[in-house]
């Protein structure tokens, strides 16, 4: 008995001692820069790391848990960068008490996916026409407003089915708020955010669980990834934009969304904007790191590593995007986010020049 | 003599020493468990303070569920546990009793007992996930083209096929025990019955259903319980919709579904807090109904 007890303990000993080298051996090793967030941008992220760590061997580690687990790690300081596809609300900023910095990365955009028997791919919808159908006001695809834009295209007579995502996302947070901008009445009764009261249709978890109830439902309409939707080769709509413009979802037309002049701390979604040739419904990935970078007993030089790897992401990472259908910023954009990223300071004095 | 003696003191106090540790390892582990239930219970009501100071007891009765506007109502979701969880059982009780009687009592041995006993247990051993699938591609269209025929809006997805699902899944439970208990019943009675005239159903009529009755119950409990908690299954087939369902044919939501889809980006205080709240209720309305269960069980066992 009393040998079971110490070849026990001896274990725990064992295993309290590896936990506490590895866990010194990570706050030590100057080599490795801790991230945690938002899985959408995770395939261009984990391209972009190796990439980066091929050329300077910095290693990063990145744990893609998802927008709010992100920005938790980072309020409670166990990650250098979180990254989120929304910018940070009220509470989580109240929660993480210190000036933080937003650096869009890349954009992507959320397409309006839907299943009607025949060849017809590329509807055309109108802001008020899209938000009328997920407000379960327009329910039949042979409402005139919908044949009226799409002359020539056979479109069936079915009732249209809504499918939404029943898990809070990104890709809801970015489709809500240009809901939000184009229907005053959208505004007032369901709003914005990653998961809002759906007054109509049927919920499937995650992109999978939309476009699966889209391809079973004939008539079915809802909202995916454009990079979910270009994987799968699914049907989706052409948009009518602010100024009027057709606009079918791409790369360069997501690209184009963002080039207008963007808010200083560039905390926006890229919906409804004043870009000509620009997409409507599409929003940036932020990497957010804290503002003043000397907490926590870190070193000027682990900061240095950190703003380096992000600006490098802004600059020569951004060849990687596309390939990997991710819009990469646009001029714009990235204008700004030079500006972001050169307002981190280290002791007050600022880190990049 | 003396040393044999002492040796066989030694050998004997070793034994009370085993006997001792033995006894108290039983008893810490049996400790530990209700320090960890009561754990998860505090934990539960700590974390969902902030909603309720916020919303009070119009969580419980409160329709509408939107988290833009901090207004969290757990009711159309209790609606959509306790009406998939009780259809489900509706569906799956004459079919666990059946296999119990037939396993139990007319066919209890054999290759082809053994493995119809072997395919039932494997019911309960396939993930849930694989459940949803099926019911996603094979069960959805059937359902929908049934509701095509009797012209309810064609969903496929809902609170209907959420049961079947779920009572698919949960007919081990009752059936296992049924049959277990239904094999204990002496041999004496039965054949007492026998000897008096009684046909092989009237046995089990008067005989075998009240001899194990709440036995069967208890099994039935355990069906509910897994019923009430089954999470990926049912958000796959149940339409995930806050609104309150209409009929059985309406796209629902339940309580471990609306967690499971909402936790991880849950980004504010109150929202989380009142996911929390959900599990705490979750967790009353299991525990609440296993001792309504309890005390039917201690009522039919008195009598």
């Amino acid at each position: 008995m009393k040998a079971i007890f110490k070849s026990i303990s001896k274990t725990l000993i064992a295993a309290t001692m590896i936990i506490g080298f590895a866990s010194n051996a990570k706050a030590q090793d100057d080599k490795t820069l801790l991230g945690a967030g938002a899985t959408f941008p995770y395939p261009l992220y984990s391209k972009l790391f190796s990439e980066y760590n091929a050329k300077t061997g910095i290693q990063v580690n990145y744990q893609s848990i998802g927008s709010g687990g992100g920005i938790l790690q980072l309020t409670n300081k166990t990650v250098d960068f979180g990254a989120s596809d929304g910018p940070m609300n009220a509470d989580q900023t109240t929660k993480i008490g210190a000036p933080v910095l937003h650096i869009p990365i890349v954009s992507g955009a959320v397409v309006i996916t839907y299943n009607l028997p025949g060849d017809n791919n590329g509807i055309v919808l109108t802001p008020d026409v899209i938000a009328d159908i997920f407000l379960g006001k327009i329910t039949s695809w042979s409402d005139p407003r919908i044949v009226s834009k799409n002359k020539g295209v056979k479109i069936p007579a079915l009732p249209i089915l809504v499918a939404h995502r029943s898990d809070g996302s990104g890709t809801t947070a970015i489709f809500t708020s240009y809901l939000s901008k184009v229907s005053p009445d959208w505004l007032a009764k369901v709003g914005q955010g990653g998961a809002v009261n759906w007054p109509a249709g049927l919920g499937g978890k995650g992109n999978e669980g939309v476009s699966g109830l889209v391809k079973q439902t004939p008539g079915a309409i809802g909202y995916v990834e454009l990079i979910y939707a270009l994987q799968n080769k699914m049907d989706y709509a052409k948009v009518v934009n602010k100024k009027g413009k057709t606009i079918l979802p791409s790369i360069a037309s997501v690209t184009a969304a963002g080039n207008i002049k963007l808010p200083e701390d560039s905390k926006v979604f890229l919906t409804d904007t004043e870009a000509a040739d620009g997409y409507s419904i599409a929003g940036l990935t932020w990497q957010i790191i804290y503002k003043e970078q000397n907490y926590n007993g870190r070193s000027l030089e682990r900061a240095k590593k950190l703003l380096n790897l992000i600006w490098w992401n802004i600059h020569e990472g951004q060849q990687f995007a596309a390939p990997l259908n991710y819009a990469p910023l646009s001029k714009e954009a990235l204008k700004t986010a030079e500006k972001i990223i050169k307002t981190a300071t280290y002791n007050g004095k600022a880190i990049l020049k | 003599m003396e040393d044999l003696t002492i040796a066989s003191k030694k050998a004997y106090n070793k034994k009370i020493g085993m006997e001792v540790l033995f006894t108290r390892t039983l008893i810490i582990v049996a400790l530990l468990l209700i320090v960890l239930v009561l754990g998860i219970m505090t934990t539960l009501i700590i974390e969902s303070i902030p909603s309720m100071k916020s919303l009070g007891f119009k969580f419980l009765w409160s329709k509408t569920w939107d988290p833009v506007n901090n207004i969290y109502g757990g009711y159309p979701f209790l609606l959509g546990t306790v009406l998939t969880s009780f259809i489900a059982l509706a569906i799956s009780i004459p079919f666990s009793f059946a296999i119990a009687v037939y396993l139990g009592e007319y066919n209890s041995k054999g290759w082809l007992s053994n493995l119809l006993k072997n395919i039932v247990e494997l019911i309960a051993a396939v993930p849930s996930v694989i459940y949803g699938f099926w019911g996603l591609l094979v069960l959805v269209p059937i359902v929908r083209d049934f509701e095509t025929k009797f012209n309810i809006l064609p969903y496929g997805i809902g609170i209907f096929t959420a049961s079947i699902i779920l009572s698919i899944m949960i007919i081990p439970y009752a059936a296992s025990m049924g049959r277990e208990l239904i094999k204990m019943v002496p041999s004496n009675l039965k054949e007492g019955a026998y000897s008096l005239g009684a046909t092989r159903f009237e046995v089990i009529k008067s005989v075998i259903f009240p001899y194990t009755k709440s036995g069967l119950f208890a099994g039935v409990l355990l069906s509910l319980g897994r019923a009430l908690g089954e999470t990926m299954a049912v958000t796959m087939v149940i339409g995930n919709t806050s609104l309150i369902p209409t009929s059985i044919f309406s796209p629902g939501n339940t309580m471990a579904s609306v967690i499971a889809n909402e936790f991880t980006e849950a980004d504010h205080t109150l929202y989380l807090s009142a996911l929390i709240e959900l599990g705490l209720f979750l967790f009353c309305v299991t525990v609440v109904i296993n001792i309504i269960g309890k005390f039917i069980i201690n009522k039919f066992s008195n009598n």
